[in-house]
């Protein structure tokens, strides 16, 4: 999961040129480094919810748990737990 | 106190600021100097004028000399090996770093344009704004210069690209990019160019209902606005130390986040970093900022988190809080009065206008909700949309209007001069927006006039991301309208009519969603699409997007005798 995350971020939110320079890893800060913007965290909540058939609601979309793939993991992993409980 | 507003109408005019800026008519006039170059020779060269934080906590400090020594050194490099001329245009292309407030200094010493480009900009953004004024050089950094090469293939002006941050490890540059590093140019002299007050300065591209973006042209002697609302409306004094929250890419970060604060001398400070309550507070407290400039959708948002992240932080430095952008809720407005003990001041003004227009003034009593009353220099109202007749009945709604002229309004459209003049009627300026006036001359905002989609307070144009979503495959027919949203009062919803052999999907969505935010810009993004068997127009091909909104506000669509029911 940590790997199909990184790479839909590394190819969705970074130009080519762009990932070339940029060290990415599941610490990486992505929002408050400016990876990602809270407008586009909407597509990558959209991607998760495809992905991993759940839903996030708004009021956890928030940019700290967005902040890093290890918090988006946190985040996915609680609703899938939630779904499969 | 209370201030007495018919006084200040007669005491505040533009020829204080004139006054006070020690301007002369007829005299050369610059922008570069006045907001550097004055305090250094006023004796005020050691004071802080930029505290930077980048993402990573790291901290930079600039005094008025540093920042006239390196803006110096921009001007030269730019005039003696780029060979920029005056009213040529430079484009900033940057991340909130040093280089981009100094740098923006140093193109207008040269004489020249500056344009400067929000850095989230998509590649189109980037061509339709860069195409339409002829840009000469841009500056920016590697993690944009794929954009900008990717741009350059269609800009045939664009001569030369100057990377700030080259490294010799990284990708080579290629003919036309030269490396910059600005702090290893400091010049204590540079002959700042003669320019004059109404002398082209800045150019900011600003979104409409049809056609591209437009560029409003302003002036060197918008300061005198700038100056004087900076002082009066944000109440900024040398000694304060002032954060605006707003990105240099759009008009609120140049005339209040560069020209106005530095024009009066204060310290700014500048975060570069993504957006958390925790990070906003704790710059506040650790930077001691007294006066605080931000948006509506920043206050939502740290609504969002109470107020006890508030308490938990010594803010007592902060005195005054302002807001612009769109209109401030009154839940926000009482919410900051219960998180800081301070009312945020709403102020309203657009990228045309160039400076604050209706506004609530410090000791005005603050109606929750209300936009304020008019900038005390100036004369504003609401008009009849037709006639352009001034309105006097209280709560009755009109267009917003201003009497012209005032020192920062623009000066035309770049190559556009027509739709210019089609922002005046009956000698007023008409600014698009709905508002009312009560009986207490207060201005009560009541929704934009035209299609445009207000989203976190930037304008974003309905025409360019319809013409985004056609020139993707699946895509035959497109509309966008602005959605209602609690947090950025409004974000786009697309709808969208597939071609032959496409089948609507979560995929289908996102990859469409996707392709916009890269064309454009994260704000352009749709945040919803809905997928439709064809997009409402009239017989005349026109999009009818009243009436989508309409359907998704849940009110009545209105008259459709023009809409083509083929």
């Amino acid at each position: 999961m940590k790997e199909m995350i990184l790479e839909y971020i590394k190819n969705e939110y970074l130009d080519e040129e762009e990932a070339e320079d940029t060290k990415l890893d599941e610490n990486t800060p992505l929002i408050s480094s400016g990876i990602i913007d809270s407008f586009s965290m909407v597509s990558l909540k959209r991607f998760l919810e495809k992905k991993y058939v759940i839903s996030i609601p708004d009021e956890e979309a928030t940019p700290q748990a967005f902040d890093t793939v290890t918090s988006i993991l946190v985040l996915v992993n609680r609703h899938l737990a939630k779904k499969g409980a | 106190m209370a201030v007495d507003y018919e006084q200040l109408r007669r005491d505040i005019t533009w020829d204080v600021a004139e006054q006070e800026l020690g301007y002369v008519e007829g005299a050369p006039l610059n922008l570069g100097y006045l907001c550097v170059d004055r305090h250094v020779e006023r004796g005020l060269g050691d004071r802080l004028a930029l505290i930077h934080e980048g993402h990573g906590g790291d901290i930079r400090q600039f005094t008025y000399r540093d920042l006239q020594q390196l803006s110096n050194g921009w001007a030269h490099v730019l005039r003696g090996s780029i060979f920029i001329r005056q009213l040529d245009r430079v484009c900033l292309f940057l991340d909130k770093v040093p280089e981009l407030y100094i740098g923006f200094l140093g193109i207008l010493k040269t004489g020249a344009v500056v344009e400067p480009l929000f850095s989230a900009f998509g590649e189109d953004a980037l061509v339709a704004r860069m195409l339409d004024s002829k840009v000469t050089a841009i500056i920016t950094q590697k993690r944009h210069l794929g954009k900008v090469r990717k741009a350059r293939e269609r800009l045939p002006d664009l001569k030369t690209i100057i990377v700030i941050d080259h490294d010799e490890e990284g990708r080579k540059l290629r003919e036309g990019e030269v490396e910059y590093r600005m702090m290893d140019h400091r010049d204590d002299r540079f002959q700042v160019a003669s320019t004059y007050a109404e002398s082209p300065s800045v150019l900011h591209y600003t979104s409409g209902t049809t056609g591209a973006p437009k560029g409003a042209m302003h002036v060197h002697g918008s300061v005198f606005a700038q100056y004087l609302t900076s002082k009066v409306v944000l109440d900024i004094t040398d000694h304060d130390i002032y954060w605006c929250t707003a990105d240099p890419g759009w008009v609120t970060g140049t005339s209040y986040g560069i020209i106005g604060p530095w024009a009066l001398g204060a310290t700014q400070v500048v975060l570069d970093a993504g957006f958390s309550s925790d990070r906003w507070y704790e710059t506040i407290e650790k930077h001691r900022v007294t006066v605080w400039y931000t948006a509506p959708t920043a206050i939502r948002m740290l609504m969002k988190d109470g107020v006890e992240p508030v308490k938990r932080r010594n803010m007592t430095s902060l005195r005054h809080m302002c807001s612009v952008g769109e209109p401030l809720n009154p839940e926000a407005v009482r919410w900051g009065h219960e998180a800081f003990g301070l009312w945020f001041h709403d102020t309203f003004w657009q990228t045309e206008t160039g400076s604050i227009m209706v506004t609530n003034l410090p000791g005005m009593p603050v109606k929750p909700g209300s936009m304020g009353r008019p900038f005390p220099a100036l004369t504003a109202t609401v008009v009849e949309p037709k006639t352009g007749q001034p309105i006097t009945e209280p709560g009755r709604v009109g267009l917003i209007a201003i009497k012209p002229p005032w020192p920062s309004m623009m000066r035309t459209y770049w190559n556009n001069t027509a739709t210019y003049y089609s922002k005046f009627l009956n000698g007023w300026y008409i600014c698009g927006d709905q508002a009312s006036i009560d009986s207490e001359g207060y201005f009560w905002f009541c929704g934009r006039d035209d299609d445009v989609i207000n989203t976190a307070g930037h304008l974003v144009g309905p025409f360019e991301i319809e013409s985004a979503l056609l020139e993707h495959p699946a895509v035959a027919e497109s509309a966008a309208i602005g959605k209602p949203d609690p947090v950025n009062m409004e974000v786009v919803k697309a709808f969208v009519a597939l071609r032959p052999g496409f089948t609507a999907s979560v995929d289908l969505e996102l990859d469409i969603m996707n392709y916009v935010r890269k064309k454009l810009s994260p704000l352009a993004m749709p945040q919803e699409i809905e997928f439709v068997n064809k997009v409402p127009k009239t017989r005349s091909g026109k999009i009818l997007r009243r009436v989508l909104k309409a359907k998704e506000l849940g009110q009545p669509i209105g008259d459709v005798s023009t809409m083509d029911d083929e």
